[in-house]
């Protein structure tokens, strides 16, 4: 079992994703549906974030920037230009990945408050630029007239059924393919800066390389999730790039714990329950949610996946 | 490899942690470095192996200067360091921690085409593990290893870039007498197999006397004095600045 996990992990996937493309044959439920397309696109998001955050100890405040600099570049390629989906979905991911590398190249070399602190301030640039830029973003009112020509090697996206099959065949992927890059020699050598920048640098690490490295995969697939948060809200808004996004995704890795790859996966899904569940019964839900994350940080003092894998480890032993 | 180091100057503030040092440490030799505290002994390694930028002098690696090469860049061309506070990856195993150190060495650290560790890291890592004796602990995760082992694992990842000179802060610090021995021993006959030039770090005067073959005292950021152990034992300055001292201190 344990001699080839990059199969185990690539069977794991084909399991939840056959799972999942199941359900809406035995069951439709458009509620469930919709929960499964917004968190493919925060799953994504949370777990890139995770990549900087877990994986290297880079905490940045900024990763919505990413998020929705991708669903305007996916909504803006498809208004004004006769790509097809395909072909301006990548075109978005691709754009997303170069910004991240020029903003990477500006944060990385700061230390940890400061990274922090600048990543923040570079997303509150980029969104005064979305609000202000009226005549190309549709400034605070976002970016309507919808997306055209949404059919995907037979997928029509503008029905719920393949948006969802879409959503979720993509989010498994990305997953997927980050899971390899915390499982390759490069996600190792995050974790040695992480655990011991001088030491990873001692042993012929270039810090910032490492780091600008993982900060700009990390935004191309916070971008992969912008593009599906695009689709589902049929354009984009600048709420999307703005710092409570970005807190969101924090939360996310927070709750499900920024030890486990999957950890932010399930913080995503924890923190999109609590909204939907939340917001139906009161209008404090941020009150509500953050008694809940205090509770979590109190009480366990680590993520959900976190902690089940400590008490699962002492078990054992 | 020869390290030749010519007036070398370092200074803090208005402090002159190293004033106008000038020491030579030919190929394969085992030395040590002496001096009381804060004499600028770790500042001294911290300047060979790039931790540091001196403000002047030269750093000759087989009279080549490398006084302007990054840690890295020095580390490439053959100094390894292990710190005097053990400096490893506490989350990682101690098989994980020498995979990861050759894994960087094979200049493979940002790869992404496979998983971790490459073909071949395994057992080269197991070589090194083997090398310093940390094969009964292999799967253990150096943050709960003991302080020993875990200045072994510091030196084993040294070990594990092939360096040609090594610098040891301290190797037997925070150890009880035996440990110190046992280290010491651990030490000398790496010396010997690796044909290393050897400079290490070390407070307890029974260990220096009797394993290093030239010492070197610095004091205040100076070169007090440099020799054998007997001339050492016998300089005059050296008792009043530091032997002396510490004979009265204990």
């Amino acid at each position: 079992m344990n001699r080839n996990p990059a199969l185990r992990d690539a069977l794991f996937a084909a399991i939840v994703l056959i799972l999942v493309l199941a359900i809406p044959m035995l069951h439709r439920s458009p509620a469930f549906e919709d929960f499964i397309i917004r968190l493919s696109a925060m799953a994504l998001f949370a777990t890139s974030l995770n990549l900087l955050v877990g994986n290297t100890g880079m905490v940045s405040f900024g990763h919505g920037m990413f998020y929705g600099f991708a669903a305007y570049a996916f909504g803006l390629t498809m208004q004004l230009t006769e790509l097809s989906l395909p072909v301006a979905a990548l075109f978005a991911v691709a754009l997303t990945t170069i910004a991240a590398f020029v903003v990477g190249a500006m944060c990385v070399r700061l230390s940890t408050d400061y990274f922090a602190f600048i990543t923040l301030a570079v997303q509150m640039l980029f969104f005064s630029v979305i609000v202000s830029w009226q005549s190309l973003t549709g400034g605070d009112q976002g970016l309507r007239g919808g997306i055209p020509r949404r059919h995907i090697l037979g997928f029509d996206l503008g029905s719920q059924l393949h948006l969802y099959q879409f959503c979720a065949i993509v989010a498994v992927l990305g997953l997927l393919a980050l899971r390899h890059v915390s499982m390759s020699p490069f996600g190792n050598t995050l974790r040695m800066v992480r655990d011991n920048a001088e030491r990873a640098s001692f042993v012929g690490i270039v810090l910032w390389r490492a780091r600008l490295l993982a900060f700009t995969i990390a935004g191309g697939f916070a971008g992969i999730g912008g593009v599906l948060a695009a689709l589902f809200v049929s354009g984009a808004y600048p709420e999307l790039a703005d710092w409570p996004n970005s807190g969101q995704a924090i939360f996310a890795v927070m709750l499900g714990g920024i030890n486990s790859f999957l950890g932010p996966v399930l913080g995503a899904m924890i923190l999109l329950a609590l909204n939907d569940l939340v917001q139906r019964f009161t209008e404090y839900h941020g009150l509500v949610l953050g008694v809940v994350i205090l509770a979590f940080a109190l009480g366990l003092r680590r993520g959900v996946l976190d902690f089940i894998h400590l008490v699962w480890s002492k078990r054992a032993r | 490899m020869n390290v030749e180091i010519n007036h070398l100057t370092k200074s803090f503030g208005g402090v002159r942690a190293i004033d106008d040092v000038s020491l030579a440490f030919p190929s394969g030799s085992l030395s040590a470095i002496i001096g009381p505290n804060g004499a600028g002994k770790t500042t001294f390694f911290n300047l060979i192996s790039g931790a540091f930028i001196a403000d002047s002098g030269e750093v000759l690696l087989d009279r080549e200067d490398i006084l302007q090469l990054s840690k890295t860049e020095r580390m490439r061309r053959g100094i390894g360091r292990a710190f005097q506070v053990a400096s490893c990856f506490p989350t990682m195993t101690v098989r994980a921690n020498l995979m990861a150190a050759v894994t960087a060495h094979a200049g493979r650290w940002a790869s992404l085409s496979h998983r971790f560790p490459s073909p071949g890291m395994r057992e080269r890592a197991d070589d090194v593990m083997e090398f310093v004796g940390l094969t009964d602990v292999a799967d253990v995760e150096a943050n709960i290893l003991s302080h020993g082992d875990q200045k072994l694992l510091d030196i084993a990842l040294a070990l594990a870039l092939e360096p040609k000179v090594l610098l040891l802060d301290e190797p037997t610090a925070g150890m009880g007498p035996d440990e110190r021995w046992r280290m010491i021993e651990r030490v000398r006959a790496l010396w010997e197999r690796r044909k290393l030039t050897l400079i290490f770090i070390e407070h307890d005067m029974d260990i220096v006397f009797k394993v290093a073959s030239s010492i070197r005292v610095l004091c205040y950021g100076k070169v007090l004095a440099e020799g054998t152990p007997d001339q050492i034992r016998n300089n005059q300055a050296v008792i009043d600045a530091y032997l002396g001292a510490e004979e009265n201190a204990t």
